[in-house]
C-alpha cells in the first residue's frame, strides 16, 4: 500500500504536461471554449468534493486547463482535500466583490501543471453570493480554462442554485443508499426543471462485494431507477482515505482503482468511449481485502464472495 | 467468530438480500416522492386499472406495473395475457 505513494503518477510527467499547456497557449482563442460542469448530490457526504478534486486532476493530466471552484461558502473544503489549505490567500467573494483579480485568486498546484484552484471563503454566507454573480465569476475565469468544475454545497438551498447558474454540464455523486439516491432525484429534477442538460451520473463508493453477495444495490438498479446517463462507477477504495488524510487527490496515485476511475471518467467527459469498470471482488485493493479479511475472519479465497 | 459475523451482517438464506430490499424500498420512495401520492394510492390505482381492462381483455395481473415518472407521468405496463380470451368472453 505504502508504495503507491512512492510510485511516479501515471501519465503526467511535466514534459507531457509542458507540451500540453504549450499546444493550448498557441492555440490560443482557437480551442473551445471553457466548460462549467458543476459537480452536485443532493445529500451531504457521499464524495462530492473528492469527486471535484480528482476530476480536476484527471481532467489537467490530460494536459488540459483546468479550474475547480470550492462554490462551498462558509464551509471550505476543496483546498484541504487537495492539500492546498496553505496557500489560500485570495478567494472566491473577493474575486466577486473585486477585491482582487481572477488571476490573482488562483492557486496553481504545481503537482499537476494547469490545475488551479478557486477556493470558498469561510466566514461569508451562501446567501452572500447570488446566482448571477456566480456566473460572472465563471465568466470571469472562462479565458484560464477549457474546464471550470465548481463544487456545489450538499442540499437544494441557494448554494446549490449559485453552483448551478454558470453550469454547461452538470455532474451528480450519489452512492448505492436508498437515502443519497432519493436526493439524487429530486436534484435531477430541479436541474432539468432550470432547463439545462440532464446530470451526468457518478456512482461513488461500491463495494464489489457487498454487490456480489447482494447486499447493496447494484449500477443497473441506480441506473434503472435514475435514468440519467452513467458518466463514471467509482470503487469504494481505501486509499481515497489516505489520500485525502495527506491532501492529494487519490487520481495523483499510479495503482489506485478508485484513481483509474476518475481518470476514465476525464476521458468520457472528453468525449472518448471507455469502456466501465469492471468491480469484481476479487479486485479489491490489498487494503480493502486485508481489512475485509480482519472482519470476517476468514481468508481472502472464501471471502471474496 | 466468523459465524457470529456472518450472522450479525445478516448472512442467512431465508432472507431477501438487503440490496433488493433496497431497490424496492428506493422505488416506492421515489414513486412517492415524484408525484405525491402514496404507495397505498398506487396500489388502489393499479387493482382498479386491472378490474377496468380485464372487463375486456385478459390481463396478467401479476405483471401489471404502475409508475409515476420523475416528469409526472403516471405510467401503466399492462402486458395481455393473449393466449387466453377474455374472462366474460368478450360481451
Amino acid at each position: 500500500m505504502s508504495q503507491g505513494f512512492t510510485e511516479p503518477p501515471i501519465g503526467y510527467t511535466n514534459e507531457a504536461a509542458d507540451r500540453a499547456a504549450a499546444d493550448h497557449a498557441r492555440k490560443g482563442s482557437e480551442s473551445m471554449p471553457a466548460q462549467v460542469i458543476t459537480v452536485t448530490s443532493g445529500k451531504g457526504g457521499v464524495g462530492k468534493t473528492t469527486a471535484t478534486a480528482n476530476l480536476g486532476v484527471a481532467l489537467a493530466a490530460r494536459g488540459r486547463n483546468v479550474v475547480v471552484v470550492d462554490a462551498d461558502i462558509g464551509l471550505r473544503n476543496l483546498d484541504v482535500v487537495m492539500g492546498l489549505e496553505n496557500r489560500v490567500v485570495y478567494n472566491l467573494i473577493h474575486v466577486i466583490r473585486g477585491v482582487t483579480q481572477a488571476e490573482k485568486a488562483l492557486i496553481r498546484d504545481k503537482r499537476v501543471p494547469g490545475l488551479m484552484l478557486l477556493a470558498a471563503d469561510q466566514h461569508a454566507d451562501k446567501d452572500d453570493v447570488s446566482p448571477d454573480e456566480m456566473d460572472a465569476l465563471c465568466a470571469s475565469l472562462r479565458p484560464f480554462a477549457d474546464y471550470i468544475i465548481v463544487d456545489s454545497p450538499a442540499g437544494i438551498e441557494q448554494g446549490f442554485r449559485n453552483a448551478l447558474a454558470p453550469a454547461d454540464q452538470v455532474v451528480l455523486v450519489t452512492t448505492p443508499e436508498v437515502s443519497a439516491v432519493r436526493d439524487a432525484d429530486r436534484v435531477i429534477g430541479l436541474v432539468e426543471a432550470t432547463g439545462k442538460p440532464s446530470p451526468r451520473l457518478i456512482l461513488n463508493r461500491i463495494k464489489p462485494e457487498l454487490v456480489a453477495q447482494g447486499d447493496m444495490m447494484t449500477t443497473d438498479d441506480v441506473v434503472d431507477v435514475l435514468r440519467i446517463e452513467l458518466l463514471g462507477i467509482v470503487p469504494e477504495d481505501g486509499a481515497i482515505v489516505a489520500a485525502t488524510n495527506r491532501g492529494e487527490p487519490v487520481a495523483l496515485q499510479a495503482g489506485s482503482r478508485a484513481g483509474q476511475a476518475f481518470h476514465n471518467i476525464a476521458a468520457r467527459i472528453e468525449g472518448e468511449r471507455v469502456p466501465f469498470m469492471t468491480l469484481d471482488a476479487s479486485q479489491q485493493s490489498f487494503l480493502d481485502r486485508l481489512s475485509s479479511l480482519f472482519r470476517s475472519g476468514h481468508g481472502p479465497a472464501g471471502g471474496a464472495r | 467468530m466468523s459465524r457470529w459475523l456472518g450472522r450479525l451482517r445478516g448472512r442467512s438464506a431465508d432472507h431477501e438480500r438487503s440490496g433488493a430490499v433496497a431497490r424496492e424500498r428506493l422505488k416506492l420512495v421515489l414513486e412517492y416522492d415524484r408525484a405525491q401520492i402514496t404507495s397505498a394510492q398506487l396500489d388502489e390505482i393499479r387493482a382498479e386499472i386491472i378490474d377496468s381492462i380485464s372487463r375486456h381483455v385478459s390481463v396478467n395481473r401479476a405483471d401489471v406495473r404502475v409508475t409515476l415518472e420523475r416528469d409526472g407521468r403516471l405510467v401503466a405496463e399492462i402486458p395481455l395475457d393473449s393466449a387466453r380470451p377474455a374472462p366474460g368472453g368478450g360481451r
